[in-house]
């Protein structure tokens, strides 16, 4: 199988590991990141939000040969500390109830928050509508990121 | 204060010390990241003492709370260790959180099912820590030579006033958990409460958002494989033949073969309902794999038994809803005559479709038997359960089996059912190694165990002067009827007829948020709301004439609610929602229920645009008795509401010759972030009744509340769930 050179949280990192793996694989089996979630391995629930560069991607669809040398950040890399605004803000408003969907929904409110600082209500709705939270705690992730952006 | 008898015997506290352990034992250590983090290691204690099962304390004061039950999201893991906490009488600022082992002996009901857990839990929770002040207190008194009944204790400190001395539990910790357990001990009196009723954030929140391992599907272990099965595609299909050379020789596969998860002959509990027993199951390295190997795998599967289509199940609701049934559940008066007798009857039916629990963390287990002992680590609603399956599945003693709990990604009733459990300990038990089973979202969503689809027809009578003088219900479904014959407006009707019926099929059922309440609340609020209008009254007014009816002069025995308190929180809703002073253009529907022992009202606002309806504002009004913990309770009222009004428009799984049509979120319609309501004010009943739970009693009513409003928007009821594919929806 082939080596794979990755760069993750700022890490180097190796894999060898079939070219078609989504990265989602790579990171929970192969890398012991098992921050970033599986869902439905087809791209509609958003449990395993990554960045690519500055881009929010489902990591259940992307396979390692596509990654090349672009950085990757997981919810484990997003800050050193915990304390990036929107994972405080998470913490703040409680969001979580069993907390399985969160770090995918913290990942792509990340991305569109950099992006959009100052995201409008449709905006909100609309970047996040691919992350479902099946104990729907919408309410407050919406409010949470209401609080970054102001 | 309240004195009451202790229940704990010196036995339990005895095998609480030998399970919990001594010295510096910190929780799972699965991974790295698990490892405490470096301020929580600065501010770790030399040594802890055992005071007992539930709780040790460290020489510096700091408190670990055993958590007892399984945590599916309810926060049962900060909220249960608040309550311990609360009679402990120490800082929450000084307590770290622990999941308990499974030991039923100690921690009496681990299960997450029912929302009992607060209720149950709430007396031995008090005890445990109301115990260990006790014996904290006394330690500290034998050391002072002074009268234990002198002393008092504050956020972990103990004082006497009389001679100026204080110290706090770390230092009396060691003597404390050798004195005897206290015969009895004080409880604390409910105004005297300070965590209990206060706002505390989940116990894992950081290390949910940050992303540390916490769920089943996370485990790790060295050597360990990925096993995944493969189920018979169609409900009433068993298994064939297989061939399976091709995957056997794909890169990382390890082995192929057949389980049968509950053979002939072993003893189940009600918890091993399983449509698939027979599986064939695929190991190797690494997960994606094993998904690869699956894909080449060719298995033949032949058929059991009928395989039911969306139609034909349809067709046998309606059939037997317009047989009689032989005997009646409920009886009161002569509803007969009330219906002969009356000027309008009213007559409606409600269905609903079957549904999937869809829990975010997919069925998962990790296992490793061998032949002394077998170890499990996975979400499982029922660990005493499936501890008990495995026992006899796997021919070993009790004792032998060690199940730990992580938390769940999600229950809502799926993870009850245990065969995952069972299922990687078979696997394990044949290869003899570490095995962590995993279901694709696939295996998952068409595994059965589905809420049951539901079918019920009301009917009311009315006199000439409008008055409600007869109520007949005669509602069943697939394998379970959702009919509560003695619940609301049982008692609160002269002549009442309830009536049940269930019919049969391979499609597998099993307990999903609320069971049968989760449809009947939505049919019987929608009814009364087209009663009342048929009767010229205000809905919330006709309601509360009927609870009015039952609190002074109920209607016969065994009514399973307090009208009082069902009034209660219609009364407020109404008051909080500004019900009568409605916003132009806005539609309101009002619903309230009662179930697993809590209260609901709410009043929902919404417009229709384009169609589609765009809820606006949401107030619940609940009593759920003494509120443990306000801000997880608000999330868990915010998140069922939500989950009811989107399972309702959107959500159904439908069949084609036993086969799931929906087995991914691309079929399967889960509400998401810009259909959710805009905004939800939960308002709780303040009391002092013991408390009650909160998990499932907020679903139920929600779908009537939106199904009212909806008429009011649109001018048209809707009958059948989801709403969104009803004809009055569609147009
Ligand atoms: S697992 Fe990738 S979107 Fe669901
Ligand atoms: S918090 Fe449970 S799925 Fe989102």
């Amino acid at each position: 199988m082939p080596i794979f050179n990755l760069n993750i949280n700022g890490k180097k990192q190796q894999v060898d590991v079939a070219p078609d793996t989504p990265i989602l694989w790579v990171l929970r089996d192969h890398l012991d990141l098992v921050g970033t979630k599986y869902g439905c391995g087809i791209a509609q629930c958003g449990a395993c939000t990554i960045h690519v560069g500055d881009v929010a991607m489902r990591s259940c669809q992307m396979p390692v040969s596509q990654v090349g040398n672009q950085p990757i950040t997981t919810i484990e890399g997003l800050s050193e500390k915990g304390d990036h605004p929107v994972q405080r803000a998470w913490l703040e408003h409680d969001v979580a109830q069993c907390g399985y969907c969160q770090a995918g929904q913290i990942m792509n409110a990340a991305a569109l928050l950099k992006a959009n600082p100052k995201p409008s209500e449709a905006e909100i709705e609309g970047a996040m509508n691919g992350n479902i939270c099946r104990c729907a705690t919408y309410v407050r992730i919406k409010a949470a990121i209401k609080t970054v952006a102001s | 204060m309240t004195l009451v008898k202790t229940t704990y015997n010196r036995r339990s506290f005895i095998k609480a010390t030998a399970i919990s352990g001594g010295g510096m034992v910190l929780g799972f250590s699965w991974l790295a990241s698990c490892k405490p983090t470096p301020e929580q290691i600065k501010a770790m204690p030399k040594e802890w003492f055992n005071i007992n099962g539930f709780l040790k304390i460290g020489d510096n004061g700091l408190v670990t709370i055993m958590s007892p039950n399984p945590e599916i999201g309810q926060n049962v893991k900060t909220s249960m260790p608040m309550i311990i906490a609360e009679e402990l009488d120490t800082d929450w600022a000084n307590v770290i959180v622990e999941q308990a082992p499974l030991n039923t002996d100690i921690f009496k009901r681990q299960l997450a099912g029912g929302s009992q857990s607060i209720r149950q839990g709430w007396e031995s929770l008090r005890m445990a820590g109301a115990t260990a002040r006790r014996m904290l207190m006394e330690a500290a008194a034998k050391e002072w030579q002074v009268p234990v009944d002198e002393l008092t204790t504050e956020a972990g400190m103990i004082y006497h006033k009389k001679s100026g001395k204080s110290t706090d539990y770390g230092k009396v910790a060691s003597a404390a958990g050798s004195l005897p357990v206290p015969k009895e001990v004080n409880l604390k009196d409910v105004k005297d409460f300070k965590i209990i009723g206060t706002p505390r954030k989940n116990v894992d929140g950081p290390k949910i958002v940050t992303g540390q391992p916490l769920f089943g599907l996370d485990y790790k272990r060295d050597g360990m494989l990925i096993a995944m099965i493969v189920h018979a595609p169609a409900f009433g299909m068993k298994l064939k033949s297989v061939e399976d050379t091709a995957a056997k020789s794909m890169p990382g596969i390890k082995d192929v073969f057949v389980i049968n998860t509950y053979p002939e002959g072993v003893e189940k509990q009600w918890s091993d309902t399983d449509a698939f027993p027979d599986l064939v199951v695929v190991v190797g390295n690494s997960t994606w794999e094993v998904m690869q190997a699956k894909k080449a795998l060719k298995v033949e599967w032949e058929q059991a038994a009928n395989p039911d289509s969306t139609a034909d199940y349809v067709a046998k609701m309606a059939a037997e809803g317009g047989k009689k049934p032989k005997e009646a559940s409920r009886r009161d008066g002569d509803p007969e005559a009330a219906f002969k007798n009356a000027a309008q009857v009213i007559e409606r039916t409600y269905t609903a479709p079957y549904l999937a629990h869809n829990t975010m963390e997919p069925m998962n287990f990790f296992a490793h038997v061998t032949p002394d002992k077998a170890e499990l680590v996975g979400p499982i609603q029922t660990p005493e359960f499936l501890e008990k399956t495995l026992a006899a599945r796997l021919s070993m003693p009790l004792e032998k089996i060690d199940i730990q709990m992580t938390r769940m990604g999600g229950g809502f009733g799926r993870r009850l059912y245990g065969h995952f459990g069972v299922e990687a300990a078979v696997i394990s038990q044949k290869l003899n190694a570490p095995v962590k089973l995993i279901y694709t979202r696939e295996d998952d969503m068409t595994q059965g165990l589905y809420r049951p689809a539901y079918s019920v027809t009301y009917r009311a009578a009315l006199d000439a002067d409008k008055n409600l003088i007869g109520f007949h219900i005669r509602g069943g479904g697939m394998q379970d009827s959702p009919v509560h014959p003695n619940r609301f407006p049982a008692g609160a009707v002269d002549n009442y007829l309830a009536e049940e019926w269930t019919v049969d099929n391979s499609i597998s059922t099993g307990a999903w948020r609320a069971p049968g309440s989760n449809f009947i609340a939505g049919a019987e609020q929608s009814f009364l709301d087209e009663v009342a209008e048929a009767a010229g009254k205000d809905p919330i007014e006709f309601r509360l004439a009927l609870f009015d009816r039952a609190i002074k002069n109920p209607v016969g025995k065994d009514n399973d609610y307090d009208a009082q308190r069902y009034a209660g929180v219609l009364k407020l809703v109404k008051e909080k929602s500004g019900w009568g002073q409605e916003q132009p253009n806005v539609s309101r529907g009002v619903s309230a229920y009662f179930c697993h022992n809590s209260y609901v009202a709410q009043v929902v606002d919404l417009v229709v645009e384009d169609g589609k309806p765009v809820i606006q504002k949401i107030h619940a009004a609940v009593d759920c008795g003494i509120l443990v913990n306000p801000l997880a309770a608000t999330n868990l009222c915010e998140g069922g509401m939500v989950d009811g009004i989107g399972h309702a428009l959107y959500s159904a799984m439908t069949f084609r010759d036993g086969v799931p049509e929906q087995s991914n979120f691309d079929k399967y319609r889960l509400i998401r972030h810009s259909e959710a309501p805009k905004a939800i004010e939960v308002h709780f009943v303040e009391n002092d009744i013991d408390p009650t739970g909160l998990g499932e009693p907020l679903n139920p009513p929600i779908v009537a509340a939106l199904a009212n409003a909806l008429y009011k928007a649109t001018g048209k009821r809707v009958y059948d769930q989801p709403f969104m594919m009803d004809k009055a929806m569609l147009g």
